[in-house]
């Protein structure tokens, strides 16, 4: 590990300011951080520790939305009563990520930031990766990629983005806020996630030094009819191979409305727009269901390792879809 | 450079340490208390697990100078005057370790368990999260609930054991 300073301020323009020095880079709780700090991966000169500003609340908006603040530890965000009661797919995302020790660490601000688990990323004897030293080449695409992306890729990286929590929130249209030195900004999960595109080594819009403070929920229909299943190499304390967030409106079986995002097969959560088109309007029975499933992967690109994934996310919307609707 | 003071199984230490010293490398490198054990150093294991004011985190990714002001309790903080802390006792009875490695962890995390159960906290197994959580935990909630602590012997079921005996006595039905 590098060395650095380390600052704990109180409050966020103290922070920002701290944050614009070159090397500067803020702390949650460091469960991503610290480990690519000890893979040598990420060398912070000055750490700004975050746990002291006032952003670890879960407060209800004006318009019946809520407010999750950066700080929020992801397991008081899973099991704070506004989450469970009217996002309970958040809740499920939460909890299914990682073990009870670390979502008793990380944040809300952190888990949007953390980055890929590409090994050829964490692991610094690898000479190439894109993401990690740009222009250096991508060690996954004619390496081990059983983990890797089948959507979203570009010739530069096919890395997934490991978030659980992130999968969640895209479904539930949900909008990262943001502060830097001259004020406030939003930006909506659907577009905070970068694809890698020619610059894999820039995974979100935020722009160096900026803070986020918080994530907004908007009010949904969707509390009694969602659902967040991961599919996994073991029953707990794995990532994702293939996740998908469902999250329906329905007036008996026809859906009024609804969301299909998968998890662990793209740079970010994947919006399957095919499967949301079929459902819309459907009367949802297991033809719909099959149609949906099918179409969740359209477009998709597998690597040599990951072909897999692509029945595999089929069967979980379809799994999904059955469950959200209690079919 | 760091200053931090911090209290650690109800005492105060004021330490002067490089900034890089994690919660575990102070405790068992700076501080004597070898309890707590550095399994992968990553997150991944769980041997290092101890409470920060009453939850249970990894010491392994814990940079020190962010617990400054907080209350830690390892292994050696849970045993009192009278004897062994009842959650000790009860993975004494159901043998529930081998080679004991991962057990100061194990036990840290039962502590904390305990309590999440009593906040009825909600994990990945449970039916329905917009439901109060229904009493008595089963198993399967408690397997996962302690997924974040691996034991190479495989001690699990024993672990569960003793889980179960202290849990039994101490949670009760809402
Ligand atoms: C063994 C292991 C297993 C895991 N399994 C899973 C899993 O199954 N599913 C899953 O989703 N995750 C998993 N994780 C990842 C975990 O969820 C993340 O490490 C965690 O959410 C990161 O949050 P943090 O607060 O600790 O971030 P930190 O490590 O503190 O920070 C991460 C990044 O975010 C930046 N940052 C933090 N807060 C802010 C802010 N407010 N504003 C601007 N920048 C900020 C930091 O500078 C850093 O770059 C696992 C981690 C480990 C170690
Ligand atoms: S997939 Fe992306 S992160 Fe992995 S080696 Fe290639 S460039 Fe690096
Ligand atoms: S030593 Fe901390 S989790 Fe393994
Ligand atoms: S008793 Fe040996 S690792 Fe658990």
């Amino acid at each position: 590990m590098n060395p650095f300073q380390f600052y704990r301020p109180t409050d966020a323009h103290h922070a920002l300011e701290l944050g614009s020095a070159p090397g500067a880079q803020f702390l949650g709780g460091g469960t991503n951080l610290v480990d690519l700090m000890k893979g040598g991966v990420a060398q912070p000169r000055r750490i700004i520790d975050l746990t002291g500003l006032p952003y670890a609340r879960v407060e209800r908006l004006a318009d019946g939305g809520v407010r999750i603040g950066a700080l929020v530890r992801n397991s008081d965000a899973a099991n704070h009563p506004l989450v469970r009661e009217h996002y309970p797919l958040l809740t499920q995302a939460l909890v299914s990520g990682a073990s009870a020790q670390l979502r008793n660490m990380a944040t809300v601000g952190g888990n949007l930031l953390q980055r890929t688990r590409c090994s050829y990323f964490t692991d610094t004897s690898f000479t190439m990766c894109n993401k990690r030293v740009p222009g250096s080449g991508c060690a996954a695409r004619d390496g081990f990629n059983r983990m890797h992306a089948i959507l979203g890729t570009s010739e530069a990286c096919v890395a997934t983005n490991p978030s659980d929590m992130s999968v969640a929130l895209t479904a539930l249209d949900a909008v990262v806020q943001v502060q830097n030195l001259s004020g406030f900004r939003s930006i909506p999960m659907a577009t905070f996630l970068r694809l890698p595109g020619q610059t894999p080594e820039r995974d979100t819009e935020l722009k160096p030094g900026e803070l986020i403070v918080g994530v907004d929920l908007p009010a949904n229909p969707f509390a009694s009819h969602s659902i967040y299943l991961k599919v996994r190499d073991r029953a707990s304390y794995a990532f994702a191979l293939v996740s998908v967030a469902v999250a329906l409106d329905l007036e008996g079986a026809r859906v009024r409305d609804c969301r299909v995002v998968l998890g662990g097969v793209a740079p970010k959560p994947w919006r399957a727009l095919d499967s949301e088109a079929t459902l819309r309007n459907s009367e949802l029975d297991e033809m719909v269901i099959g149609r949906a499933a099918q179409g969740s992967t359209s477009g998709a690109q597998p690597l040599t390792y990951n072909a897999f994934k692509v029945e595999l996310a089929q069967r979980a919307v379809g799994r999904a879809l059955r469950r959200a609707a209690r079919i | 450079m760091v200053s931090t003071t911090l209290h650690i199984n109800g005492e105060e230490h004021h330490l002067h340490l490089d900034s890089r010293v994690t919660l575990l490398d102070a405790l068992r490198e700076h501080l004597g208390l070898t309890g707590t054990k550095k399994g992968c150093d990553r997150g991944q294991c769980g041997a290092c697990t101890v409470l920060i004011d009453g939850r249970r985190v990894n010491a392994c990714l814990t940079l020190v100078a962010t617990v400054t002001g907080r209350s830690v309790t390892t292994i050696e903080g849970l045993a009192s005057v009278d004897g062994l802390h009842p959650i000790q006792e009860a993975f004494l009875k159901h043998d529930g370790f081998q080679c004991g490695y991962c057990t100061p962890g194990q036990i840290c995390s039962v502590v904390a368990l305990l309590t999440e159960l009593k906040d009825q906290t909600v994990s990945t197994v449970t039916a329905d999260v917009r439901q109060p959580l229904s009493f008595p935990a089963t198993d399967e909630e408690i397997r996962e609930r302690m997924s974040g602590n691996l034991c190479r012997c495989g001690a699990y079921p024993l672990i569960l054991a003793a889980i179960r005996e202290v849990m039994d006595g101490t949670v009760q039905q809402p």
